[in-house]
């Protein structure tokens, strides 16, 4: 078929996923907009597939046919409690392909500059692309052996050719980061390496320094060096992408996450320029915005510049911690059942300790209890509560809890003050007073869920340690606080059968 | 090691200090327990249910102080108890160190440790020993039950058929805990009532109870927070305003319940006789400080006395142990608190800490040394109240001329932006070739209706946007598609490897959206 087809076909896949992404903004539009992504992308590879420029295609369609199965069998099998591992481990793959598929075209622009030389052409006009200059030369029949991308490439001039070169360079150091990037966040997130930041001597230093090399590189690569310079490069990226990542600490993975899904869609980007396919182009800047702008939602939750996450760790406190009188007061399943029965209005505060304790179908079955007896629950979700961004609605929304109970802060911190009991479960810096009452508190000005306005709170944690980022809490230490110790979600299912 | 109560000896007192249910949890931080045969009797726990829980019970009080490691009591030991202390022997109980000069003597040649439950230090860690406290806020609501008791008419207004009964007012003279504790009851009973405290910022607490605050016109001196939360003498000049008003008062109210104290020293007389006389016939006075000599000059201890104009005047002293029974559970839950802090390895053994704000305050001897005074705490009760600060309701035109520049500021940003990014575009059209252009133009829109797009996605559909955008990243799979048709094997291979991660990358990130999304539900 021809090339007509396929670019209104890119078109409208172009439209469809569009579409999905802003179907995204309600979540019964929602349902509809995977739809509009699924068909977007089945028109986008059908239409690559039987148009010009691809070959092969039952070996494609093979090869898609098996990941696709790989691909169903593993999301069909990951608990939800996963979903951030699993969303990391996909984005390295698509930063291996663009790694991969950058190589590929160096390797014919290679190949088009040794089937010159081999036919004894030694010098172009720079105005002239490969095919002009064999065919200047008399041997016009020189590429007819080629198709595809490899007859794209010969068809390009010498400009052409340095851009797709700094494309090209720009697609495997993006790719690059983005796979050591994500396999490190999976391994975080999944727990099979230390979650603290670790950074080896010389941090920012190396880092910058490897980036600096990278540009050395690219002059040298732009030089005509070849392709070992290429291959340098993404060994430095590969370790860049680590070590970023290794330097950033846990609490710090949702802005992390959808940074490497950020970094994905720019890969795809630069990818699509070197291989001019507009739909590639397209689809990866809606993928690479999209990306930043998760960031930087996440980023303005916690009241941090982009700049100071990705550089890792908190910052410096500028002065010693307010002290914290008083102490922690324990209280018992009955204790917490007794409150609970008595109060009128509660609402939950899940955080990333509920999916560690796998504990979200006990808060269901406790929410479905206490609303049986007409109580008014309700959830409030902090923007960087767990490990991905909106990661506890989507543990809720597997537990059944239904959408419409579900806060987000904003909607939800000023009714702290009116309500009976607040549950906290497995949160910690997300209820931090000393975020707004101690100016040398490394997280001051983070906004945070006022919960201990609330006539009392019921705090299920594990133990009597700091949280995750070393914190020390003063809500523990606060006289309406009672700490409910124990994993979350045996705490919980000692509870529900005293909800009478 | 063992901790014992042994029976109070004081003349109507009906305590105990420990109760089965507080002996249980006493076993469960390691002690043995015991108490003296019919220790519990008059607050209602007879020796059988003591036995029910575990308890050992000792006939005589001789043999009870000998047995044991740790007496824990409620009123504060006789001599001839203090003579019973041996070295090393624990003491808790009620002791007032500032009058019971001669017990502490005892103690400290006995070589005993004694405890003062009365002593505890008032700051947040210590609340749950507070036995001062708890026992107030008993006193505080039976002294409203012994007024209604001994009032002749409603607490509460009436319009009935047979007539129009005015509710009855109720002054409240001190809002420590027991008076909060009476105007909570009092309000309850549905009386009006008004309450007065030396200090001022109580008055937030007397009106969240319910009544009334009564002002005094006059400038604080000195900080109430600064003395542990008590009231501090006064000056002269402050009494006689105080005086002054509760004249003013006195005629009017039917029930005046004073509850003011200063700590170790005797009451202050806050209701002279000339106010008593200025009151209507039938009115109740009851004096919670009868104990300590009374706030009202015609208080009698332990006696109920009628005054000439037909004023009910009450001075018992022993509200708690008219409620023994809850008295008993409340006092032994401070003790059992005590102990509990006094026992941080939860193995039975008493580890006395002299370090510990809270166990260097209550107590009074150790080792054979008087401790009483104790050094001031560390840590602060109350903050010193700051004065807050109104944040400035802006006028219209302010707020007209802040949303103006707002605009003004955001229109001279975004318009910044379209003119810094039009010429970086343009500067990028100078030098790059034409093909590249057309790509470029295409990227920059795509951005740009990226940045449009998703900041309409709602917060709860983060995770499956990022799934989402995951799958559609896999767009990548149209670059290796292309490159496939190549000549070259390694070319293949690398294309067929970048096809087939992406398939897995397609459909697994559809599929899990799918998943994701297929559960949220509405209510």
């Amino acid at each position: 078929m021809d090339h007509g087809f396929t670019t209104a076909a890119y078109v409208v896949a172009g439209v469809l996923f569009i579409l999905s992404l802003g179907g995204l903004s309600g979540q019964e539009s929602a349902k509809r907009a995977v739809w509009y992504g699924i068909a977007g992308m089945a028109l986008a590879i059908l239409a690559t597939l039987v148009g010009p420029g691809a070959g092969n295609w039952p070996v494609s369609v093979i090869l898609i046919g098996m990941g696709g199965a790989i691909g169903w069998t593993v999301a069909q099998r990951v608990q939800m409690t996963e979903m951030p591992q699993l969303v990391a481990a996909m984005h390295s793959l698509v930063g291996l392909a663009a790694v991969l598929i950058g190589f590929n075209a160096e390797y014919e622009m290679v190949r088009i500059a040794g089937m010159l030389r081999g036919a004894g052409i030694a010098a172009c006009d720079p105005l002239q692309s490969a095919i002009a200059c064999a065919g200047a030369a008399g041997q016009g029949g020189l590429f007819d052996g080629l198709t595809g991308f490899a007859l794209k490439v010969a068809g390009k001039y010498a400009a052409e050719i340095t851009v797709l070169k700094i494309e090209v360079f720009l697609g495997v150091f993006i790719g690059a980061v983005t796979f050591t990037g994500s396999v490190i966040a999976y391994g975080k997130l999944a727990g099979k390496v230390n979650t603290k930041a670790i950074k080896l001597p010389g941090g920012h230093l190396l880092n910058a320094a490897a980036a600096a090399g990278s540009v050395v590189l690219l002059a040298l690569y732009l030089g005509g060096a070849g392709s070992w310079t290429l291959i340098v490069m993404s060994l430095l990226a590969f370790f860049i992408g680590y070590h970023l990542i290794m330097g950033i600490g846990g609490a710090d993975m949702p802005v992390v996450v959808s940074m490497l899904n950020s970094y994905s869609g720019w890969a795809a980007a630069a990818i699509g320029f070197s291989l001019s396919n507009d739909l590639l182009i397209v689809v990866g800047a809606l993928v690479g915005s999209s990306g930043a702008i998760l960031s930087y939602i996440m980023c303005k939750a916690m009241n941090r510049s982009f700049v100071s996450v990705i550089l890792g760790g908190f910052g410096n406190t500028t002065g010693p911690a307010q002290e914290i009188a008083g102490e922690q007061i324990a209280i018992d399943a009955e204790g917490v059942a007794a409150a609970l029965n008595d109060a009128e209005s509660i609402i939950i505060v899940p955080g990333y300790g509920m999916a560690v304790a796998q504990a979200q179908q006990s808060v269901s079955e406790l929410t479905r209890k206490l609303r049986a007896k007409g109580k008014n629950v309700r959830f409030a979700i902090h923007p960087v509560a767990g490990r991905l961004p909106g990661h506890m609605n989507v543990l809720l929304a597997e537990a059944k809890v239904p959408y419409d109970i579900v806060l987000e802060m904003d909607e939800i911190n000023q009714d702290f003050p009116e309500t009976d009991v607040v549950i906290v479960i497995g949160s910690n810096d997300i209820v931090n007073p000393a975020a707004q009452e101690d100016p040398n508190s490394p997280i001051a000005g983070m906004p945070v869920l006022e919960v201990w306005k609330a006539k009392q709170v019921i705090v299920s944690k594990r133990g009597q340690g700091t949280g995750y980022s070393g914190i020390e809490n003063p809500l523990f230490y606060r006289e309406n606080t009672r700490m409910f110790y124990g994993d979350a979600k045996k705490s919980l299912d000692a509870l529900l059968p005293l909800i009478d | 090691m063992k901790i014992g109560a042994p029976k109070e000896t004081f003349e109507g007192e009906a305590r105990v200090a420990i109760t089965p249910a507080s002996a249980r949890d006493l076993q469960k931080l390691g002690y043995d327990v015991a108490i003296e045969s019919g220790a519990g009797a008059a607050s209602g726990f007879p020796d059988a249910a003591y036995q029910a829980a575990g308890v050992e019970i000792i006939p005589s009080a001789a043999a009870l102080w000998k047995a044991v490691d740790v007496v824990v009591k409620v009123r504060p030991p006789t001599e001839t108890e203090a003579e019973r202390l041996s070295k090393g022997q624990t003491l808790i109980s009620f002791v007032y160190p500032a009058t019971n000069g001669a017990i502490l003597k005892i103690a400290e040649a006995k070589g005993a440790n004694v405890i003062a439950m009365d002593m505890v230090p008032r700051i947040s860690r210590a609340q749950k020993m507070d036995a001062l406290s708890s026992m107030a806020n008993l006193a505080g609501y039976r002294a409203v039950i012994e007024a209604a008791a001994n009032f002749g008419r409603f607490f509460t207004g009436q319009v009935t058929a047979a007539g129009k009964v005015p509710p009855a007012k109720v002054l409240v003279v001190g809002a420590g805990v027991a008076g909060l504790a009476a105007i909570g009851a009092a309000v309850s009973l549905g009386a009006v009532v008004h309450a007065f405290d030396v200090r001022p910022e109580v008055a937030e607490q007397i009106e969240s109870m319910g009544a009334s605050f009564v002002f005094l016109e006059f400038e604080p001196t000195q900080d109430g927070a600064a003395t542990g939360g008590y009231a501090a003498p006064q000056s002269e000049e402050f009494r006689q305003k105080q005086l002054a008003k509760f004249r003013e008062l006195a005629p009017e109210m039917d029930i005046v319940i004073t509850t003011a104290l200063i700590p170790n020293r005797p009451a202050p007389k806050l209701w002279t006789a000339d106010m008593v006389a200025l009151m209507k016939q039938g009115s109740v006075i009851v004096d919670l400080a009868a104990e300590r000599g009374g706030n009202c000059e015609l208080t009698v201890p332990d006696q109920r006395v009628v005054t000439d104009n037909g004023v009910i005047v009450i001075g018992y002293t022993d509200f708690p142990s008219r409620m023994a029974s809850q008295a008993s559970s409340l006092y032994a839950t401070n003790i059992r608190h005590m102990i509990a802090d006094l026992t941080p390895g939860k193995d039975g053994r008493i580890v006395h800490n002299m370090e510990d704000d809270v166990i260097r305050g209550a107590t009074v001897t150790f080792e054979g040394a008087i401790t009483w005074p104790p050094p001031p705490p560390k840590v602060q009760a109350i903050a010193a109240a700051r004065p807050k600060e109104k944040p400035k309701e802006p006028t219209p035109e302010e707020k007209r001329a802040r949303e103006l520049a707002l605009f003004r500021r955001q229109t001279r940003d975004q318009v910044g932006l379209i003119a810094m990014g039009g010429i970086l575009v343009l500067l990028a059209g100078f030098f790059a070739p034409p093909s590249f252009m057309q790509h470029f133009i295409v990227f920059v829109l795509a951005v740009f209706v990226g940045f449009q797009v998703i900041w309409n996605v709602s917060h709860s559909l983060h995770t499956p946007l990022m799934s989402v955008t995951n799958a559609i990243s896999s767009i990548i799979i149209l670059g290796a598609l292309m490159q496939i048709g190549s000549g070259s094997y390694l070319v293949i291979l690398l294309a067929a490897l970048s096809v087939f991660m992406a398939g897995i990358n397609i459909v697994g990130g559809f599929m899990v959206t799918r998943r994701m999304l297929a559960m949220f539900q509405k209510s």
